[in-house]
């Protein structure tokens, strides 16, 4: 972990602390109402907002789990610094294919 | 150690969510069928467990952006079995609203 | 005089001692085990006593360091019962439950012998975090006067009385899991001296620290701070550090 990597680890956990309350608030709301996934995509098909929420929300989780990732190989596994990175990255793009592809799939129209 | 257990679990899982998620490309049945699936208890257990370690590693993060951040305060283990504490009654409130 | 002192010793006290510890010691290398023997248990006897009465009436090639033996010096630190602890300041009574004591080297440092360690690694990650100090006067000059009440100089003096000791490298699970991890006594020495108003090396401390074993690799675990034997706290010393260096970075005055 260098100085770099904190930064960025530190950024994008305090940008995450507020969309994580929302996105609670938001499993709260449709575990209460019993929302069906009709009911789910009417709200979230064609939102702007909700894009830009869950964009962000995916790019942040995407760097902020790679970081944490890397550290832990690092730490825990033979894995040399170098190769951890490498496994991270992997994991980072992986998070973020997916999730930006989830996300396109409940927001485009 | 709660902290980066909670991290390493979450990781494992989003790849999971975010597949699920995209059921809903495949259009609005296919999605329901995978809620319906969800609906079952054994689900809805690890949901609840999913909260609770969602909800840990964000008060877990928060400690340490303090600790890191502002002036040093004793009872810093205290904090964390508060943080703990928090996330079982947050994951509680949960498991009390699905059922 | 002797019988008055036995006298006046509470009975409960007495009651309470067991008449012979079990004492567990680490023996050999790195690959050694663990000998155990019997050590008479005495009142207000320290873990250093125990030691000490092994190696002169027991076993005389036992292996281990002291200098002092009334915590000054931090030589007789060892791992006692699982925690490492200065010897001589550790009360048997406190620690030896049920009449049992485990003693082996400091954690995360090569083992030379028994209870004797190799404390290089902890040395030369002193250096390697510029725990050093840069002058930026000569003899020639006016001394600077350094104000006491200053919030450098509070930060300073919080975390100058490192006497290296090696307890808290030793408690640290970041070292013991990252090898490239300069520590927590190293670090804190880095940290006063950046707020050190005399010193004039901060941008290359600064950088040194932040690098791949530098401060940023601390979880703010605490076992440093909650171990000190001279009530130091690095936990708080690094958290310090990891502002200014993610301050300089951004500023572009050090880079990754």
């Amino acid at each position: 972990m260098n100085v770099r990597l904190y930064v960025w680890q530190r950024a994008t956990a305090a940008i995450m602390a507020p969309l994580v309350l929302v996105h609670i608030a938001v499993i709260f709301y449709a575990a209460r109402r019993g929302l069906s996934a009709s009911d789910v995509l009417a709200r979230t098909r064609g939102s702007i907002a909700w894009a830009a929420f869950y964009g962000l929300f995916v790019a942040a989780v995407s760097i902020h789990a790679a970081i944490g990732l890397r550290n832990v190989l690092h730490e825990w596994s033979p894995l040399t610094e170098r190769r951890a990175g490498f496994c991270a990255i992997g994991f980072g793009l992986l998070l973020a294919a997916l999730g930006i592809r989830a996300v396109a799939a409940v927001v485009l129209p | 150690m709660v902290h980066r257990i909670s991290g390493l679990a979450l990781a494992i899982f989003l790849p999971l969510h975010f597949l699920a998620l995209s059921l809903a490309i495949e259009g609005e049945s296919r999605f329901e069928g995978f809620l319906r699936w969800t609906d079952r208890p054994p689900v809805k257990c690890a949901e609840v467990v999913l909260v609770f370690l969602f909800t840990v590693h964000l008060l877990g993060g928060l400690r340490i952006l303090v600790i890191e951040n502002l002036d040093w305060r004793e009872g810093q283990k205290q904090l964390a079995t508060l943080a703990a504490a928090v996330s079982a009654i947050v994951a509680f409130a949960f498991l009390v609203r699905v059922f | 005089m002797q019988n008055k002192r036995e006298n006046a010793r509470p009975q409960g006290a007495a009651a309470r001692m067991h008449s012979e510890l079990s004492v567990s010691l680490w023996r050999g290398g790195e690959h050694g085990r663990y000998e155990t023997y019997g050590v008479p248990q005495r009142e207000s006897q320290t873990v250093l006593d125990v030691v000490t009465f092994v190696q002169r009436h027991i076993d005389p090639t036992l292996s281990y360091r002291f200098a002092c033996r009334v915590g000054i010096c931090g030589s007789c630190a060892m791992t006692v019962n699982g925690k490492p602890r200065w010897t001589c300041r550790t009360h048997v009574a406190k620690v030896a439950h049920g009449g049992r004591l485990e003693i082996g080297p400091l954690e995360n440092l090569p083992v030379i012998k028994d209870l004797a360690t190799d404390m290089r690694a902890f040395f030369e990650k002193w250096q390697q975090a510029k725990g050093v100090f840069a002058p930026t006067k000569s003899r020639h000059e006016a001394i600077m006067p350094i104000r006491p009440d200053t919030p450098a100089r509070i930060a300073a003096d919080a975390a100058i009385e490192c006497i290296n000791c090696g307890v808290c490298y030793s408690a640290c699970d970041t070292v013991r899991w990252n090898a490239d991890y300069l520590g927590p006594a190293a670090l804190t020495r880095a940290w006063t001296l950046i707020n050190d108003e005399r010193d004039g090396g901060n941008t290359a401390r600064l950088q040194a620290i932040s690098g791949s074993g530098g401060c940023h690799a601390c979880h703010s675990h605490q076992s440093c701070q909650q171990l000190c034997p001279q009530s130091l706290n690095p936990t708080a010393a690094i958290a310090g550090l990891k502002r200014r260096s993610a301050a300089a970075y951004l500023k572009g005055e050090i880079t990754a």
